[in-house]
């Protein structure tokens, strides 16, 4: 048929006329996110003032060192968390799982994955802060954030502790190391890129959760104490929720001075994220 | 692979008589990795059965009307007595329906996907194809950092510029020219509501939705195109009516991850829904309500509540968007899995 008409024939124009329409979608949803980032910049970044990073907030303005200092402990102390039981959690499905241990424990971590912020904050809630007794507090904030980021890191460290050759722990056994000497010298270091940039998402993740930590972490005017209970934390992501419905333009500088910052962070994390993976983008389907 | 990768165990088997007798270190660490392995379904299990435990009263007090009556009320709180139903009371004329949040998250997941899973599919196959090699992992790149934004980020632009938007420029125009379509007519509403919810949830799952979806075209091997195209098709043909059909499984389940995900996203919808209580939305600009939004916009008044069954019920509302989103997860992974022995996939 095209030999005939001489041109292309007539299902390459419609072809061509799909292709076109997944082009711009492609082009009006990233065009749409990218307003919203730059939205969001444009008005957090001027509003982002040194003496921020040093005044606590007070009523409806102030600065945001408390709530900066709140993420990052909350944060960091999920993170040990996270850590600990991750790796266990991976080197045990990789190295010493039956084959359907292997199967449940990458189910149960996917499925834990699902489940909603919400969800996890309210039990918290109810079990820590009430039951317990805890009140508001670091220990439950940190709990609510690790149950978050744990996935990301099981999933990054499984991927990469599978991954380690075989022949390089064969050889270390052969030479009399024990399993503990293994999993620490050959299985981590070799691993450790995929780890890390696992643990580097959850952080990305971790910062910028919300609903877990209104009902766990609580909130508080005041600079963040180590106390692991009765002492309510301050959260970046707080601000943002609370500070933008006041009716006082102090309070919406501050959200968003905060979102900015937030969206810094996690942009920052990713960056080094995928510093660490080496991306393999199919290039053979490109035709 | 899994034949090749030997374990440490099978290769301290087969490795000496010497390693065997060291198996007491194995045992310790095999034991304290089992007990971090552990730590993911005592979470699920604690989860479930601490909120099922706590809600049991709300669940005796509010009986069926839990799900068939839209008032929610957390009654007198000022009266003396209280109101006792099988066994369990609560304040005098109080009413737990949760059947405006139920229907309004349902609702609000099904207009998310109906926006965002075309456009999704669009998008994955525009950037597995259509994107220039050299600029490929650039948008890759964005996907997956629009993904990590963080939904406060989301809600604040939602809030600020997009409620405004609908309020004023959006909603009168569509309900004045188009009123006569059913749920584009009647009130235009403040901007806050069910059209806001619904575009900014499709903007927060349409990067998870492409970043999944491309990885289910991609891990698909390209000799299926290759030999379609050799056969006369166009590329588009090649690829919706070959290529996608033989990773539809793993599609489905990215589709149905992204529901889940929309039905318990929290705090974007919280700032932009409405926060509608007792009443159904009436068309596409009424204000809305979801389980994971009302969890925290009612936790404060339910605090109030001395006999505490204000608090059990939102613990009833947690358990059955629990229940619901492990049910979608727990059906999107199972497909997944399918997926992946029978179409050869790694999703």
């Amino acid at each position: 048929m095209a030999a005939l008409t001489g041109g292309l024939a007539p299902k390459s124009y419609v072809s061509r006329a799909w292709w076109a329409l997944s082009i711009a979608c492609l082009v009006a949803v990233i065009g749409i996110l990218f307003a919203i980032f730059a939205f969001v910049l444009a008005r957090g970044v001027p509003a982002l003032k040194p003496q921020l990073f040093f005044t606590p907030t007070h009523g409806i303005a102030g600065g945001l060192s408390n709530a900066i200092e709140g993420t990052l402990m909350l944060v960091l102390i999920g993170l040990v968390m996270v850590i600990v039981v991750g790796l266990g959690t991976a080197v045990w499905t990789v190295e010493f799982a039956p084959p359907w241990g292997k199967k449940v424990i990458r189910f149960m971590v996917d499925v834990l994955a699902g489940i909603p912020s919400i969800v996890v904050g309210y039990f918290l809630y109810v079990a820590l802060v009430e039951e317990a007794g805890w009140g508001f507090s670091l220990i439950a904030g940190s709990l609510a954030l690790a149950i978050f980021m744990l996935p990301y890191v099981v999933r990054a460290a499984d991927v990469a502790l599978t991954n380690v050759p075989s022949a390089l722990k064969e050889g270390a056994v052969a030479l009399g190391a024990r399993p503990a000497m293994v999993v620490a010298s050959i299985n981590f270091p070799f691993a450790l890129p995929g780890i890390l940039t696992g643990v580097l998402v959850a952080t990305g993740i971790g910062l910028g959760e919300t609903a877990p930590l209104i009902y766990t972490a609580g909130w508080s005017n005041y600079a963040p104490t180590l106390a692991p209970t009765h002492s309510p934390v301050d959260y970046l992501t707080y601000v943002v929720w609370t500070y933008i419905s006041q009716p006082f333009e102090e309070s919406h500088q501050l959200a968003y001075a905060a979102a900015a910052l937030l969206m810094i962070f996690v942009f920052l994390t990713n960056l080094l994220a995928r510093s660490f993976v080496e991306y393999k983008f199919g290039g053979n389907r490109q035709q | 692979m899994a034949a090749i990768n030997l374990s440490i165990r099978d290769a301290a088997r087969a490795a000496s008589p010497a390693a065997l007798q060291r198996s007491g270190s194995q045992a310790a660490l095999r034991i304290i990795t089992g007990l971090a392995a552990l730590v993911s379904f005592a979470i699920i299990f604690l989860m479930l059965f601490f909120l099922i435990a706590y809600a049991y009263p709300a669940i005796r007090f509010n009986g069926l009307a839990f799900f068939s009556s839209p008032i929610w009320n957390i009654g007198n709180q000022y009266g003396s007595g209280v109101t006792t139903r099988n066994g369990f009371s609560g304040p005098p004329g109080a009413s737990f329906g949760a059947l405006v949040f139920i229907y309004g998250s349902v609702v609000t997941a099904l207009g998310t996907m109906v926006i965002a899973v075309p456009l999704s599919m669009m998008v994955a196959l525009g950037l597995v194809y259509r994107v220039p090699r050299r600029i490929r992992p650039l948008a890759n790149a964005l996907v997956e950092l629009m993904a990590g934004v963080p939904s406060v980020v989301y809600g604040l632009w939602g809030l600020v510029v997009l409620v405004p938007w609908i309020g004023g420029v959006l909603a009168p125009w569509v309900t004045k020219h188009l009123g006569a379509i059913p749920f584009f007519g009647g009130s235009a509403g403040s901007g806050n509501g069910f059209a806001a919810a619904v575009f900014i949830l499709a903007l927060m799952v349409i990067p998870i939705m492409v970043a999944t979806t491309r990885d289910v075209i991609l891990a698909q091997s390209a000799s299926l195109f290759e030999a379609s195209m050799a056969l006369g098709s166009t590329s588009w043909q090649a690829m919706t009516w070959v290529v996608v059909p033989s990773v539809r499984k793993g599609i489905v389940a990215s589709v149905l991850l992204a529901f889940g995900r929309a039905l318990g996203e929290t705090m974007a919808v919280l700032m932009v829904c409405g926060a509608a209580i007792n009443t159904f939305p009436q068309n596409f600009f009424s204000p809305v309500n979801t389980i994971a939004a009302v969890i925290v916009s009612q936790l404060e008044s339910a605090l109030t509540d001395a006999t505490g069954m204000a608090q059990r019920s939102l613990a009833e509302l947690a358990c059955v968007l629990f229940i619901i989103t492990l049910l979608v997860n727990v059906i999107a992974r199972s497909i997944m899995r399918g997926a992946d022995r029978r179409e050869g996939t790694k999703a």
